[in-house]
């Protein structure tokens, strides 16, 4: 086996218990406690997550914003600096290279946060289309990225730093935020991974270590906990946030995977994939993501075959037992025919074919 | 890590309790603890046949799901209901709350091919 990546925070694990995986080539913590009580956590208190593993690209140069708007579904146009925007890369059948948020820093200098186990991928496809006056670099090994997430990050990250962020409002950012003990400064956004308010901090990788145990310091009487990849994967499935590799992949588009509000048809230029997704956009794609709920026990799982009656009409992205609902619930792309809330379909769990219906998304969302 | 030393265990981490003519068997501490919260187990019915070495049931965990394998073929005489509520008690107590089913066995003799407690702690060990 090669050797696994690990991120700066990887010598800190141990002390929280970490049982650590391979995931896409990183040895990362799939949970500390318990994956229950790490998802309860997180939704009634405050998680803090290591997220390094995320890759970070930057794309700097007087042609960036339109180099961007050529790859992306997204319209970048209207993004003001300090603004982050959720956005899609696609191929030109329309299928997905990948998902990502991009910060706007300036009209010349963008971040993009990109899928860990796509960045190399993901740096090759921008690499092959960039344009002059554009320069992409990979930057994913210099940057921690922490995430704390919960009704109580804001009051917990809030005692270790003078920076007002109750002004950093959803999807914007501050980049040069100090944070007591750290000497150099810090961007954080107000943008999460788990369905919950919460923070984004990206750092000089040295710095890392230092903010993860200031944080999990601070918010000890919160009753904040180190989060792993068990729980993240449980927090944006109820939220019903895509996972590439699940939800999104090369064979599915944007369109089926219900994210049209992130893929601008409209926007003038015309960027990859535009054609295709247009097109579905307009006239309705043949296949949808759908939440189901088990009617009969079982848990539906990443991969699971959906029918109706005899015929088979999709498969399950993702799935399990829901930690705030407690009901057995999954995501399914399927023939939109049989997409409507309240369709009667069934999952083939292992041997046996168990009833289950489809209901509405997001399965979870805050109040 | 508990490991009873009057019970017996399997390569697929299932332990094996001998009562007279009848058997009893569950997953083991160090099973439970790899899988994590378990949320769902399914089971068998009276009556069915198990096979040794072959899937009689399943756990699943919030993440993954795992299939129990019969240490030893029979029929199974009991299986514990209380598991289809109360999931955890399986990481909560797996050697007793949690036992899965209670078999006859068809041919006892298999129980020699199972681990003692400390071969199955060497195995482990090394995993």
């Amino acid at each position: 086996m090669a050797d696994l990546k690990r991120t700066p925070l990887f010598p800190l694990y141990e002390e929280f218990n970490a049982k650590t995986v391979d995931f896409g080539g990183w040895d990362l913590p799939v949970q500390f406690t318990g994956i229950k009580n790490e998802h309860e956590a997180t939704r009634t208190k405050a998680g803090l997550f290591d997220v390094s593993h995320m890759g970070e690209i930057s794309v700097s140069g007087p042609n960036s914003e339109a180099f961007l708007q050529k790859m992306f579904t997204n319209d970048l146009s209207k993004l003001t600096a300090n603004r982050a925007q959720y956005t899609i890369m696609c191929y030109e059948n329309g299928g997905t290279v990948d998902d990502l948020v991009v910060y706007k820093k300036d009209d010349e200098e963008f971040l993009l946060v990109v899928n860990a186990a796509n960045t190399d991928k993901d740096f090759e496809w921008l690499q092959k289309h960039v344009t002059d006056g554009v320069e992409v670099k990979n930057i994913s090994s210099d940057i921690v990225q922490l995430a704390l997430q919960g009704p109580s990050a804001e009051k917990i990250l809030q005692t270790l730093t003078e920076t007002d962020l109750s002004e950093i409002k959803f999807f914007r950012f501050k980049d040069g935020v100090q944070f007591d003990g750290t000497k150099q400064s810090a961007l954080v956004s107000r943008t999460g991974y788990t369905g919950e308010d919460g923070f984004e901090i990206y750092l000089d990788q040295s710095e890392g270590p230092i903010l993860w145990k200031k944080i999990l310091e601070a918010g000890k009487d919160e009753g904040v906990q180190p989060v792993g990849l068990g729980a993240r994967d449980t927090l944006r499935f109820e939220a019903t946030l895509a996972l590439y590799g699940q939800e999104l992949s090369p064979e599915i588009t944007p369109i089926e995977a219900g994210l049209s509000f992130a893929v601008k048809t409209n926007k003038e230029v015309d960027f990859i994939g535009k054609e295709i997704l247009k097109d579905q956009k307009e006239n309705g794609a043949d296949r949808k993501l759908v939440g189901i709920e088990m009617i009969e026990k079982g848990i539906p799982r990443h991969g699971y075959e959906v029918f109706k009656g005899e015929k088979k009409i999709g498969f399950v992205t993702s799935g399990t037992q829901s930690p705030t609902l407690k009901k057995n619930i999954g995501l399914a792309v399927i023939d939109v025919a049989y997409s409507e809330e309240g369709e009667e379909l069934e999952v083939q769990v292992r041997k046996r074919r168990l009833k289950a219906k489809v209901v509405p998304t997001p399965f979870y969302k805050r109040k | 890590m508990s490991l009873p030393k009057e019970l017996k265990y399997s390569e697929e981490h299932e332990w094996v309790k001998e009562e007279g003519e009848k058997i009893r068997i569950g997953i083991t501490d160090f099973a439970q603890s790899e899988l994590g919260d378990i949320v769902f187990v399914e089971l068998p019915e009276v009556g069915d046949e198990v096979e040794a070495d072959e899937p009689f049931g399943s756990v699943e965990s919030v993440k993954t799901v795992s299939e129990l394998y019969a240490p030893l073929s029979g029929k199974v005489v009991e299986i514990n209901e209380e598991l289809d509520d109360s999931p955890e008690f399986v990481n909560e107590s797996p050697y007793e709350k949690a036992w899965m089913i209670v078999i006859e066995p068809s041919d006892k003799s298999q129980l020699d091919d199972l681990m003692s407690a400390e071969e199955y702690e060497e195995m482990i060990n090394e995993e």
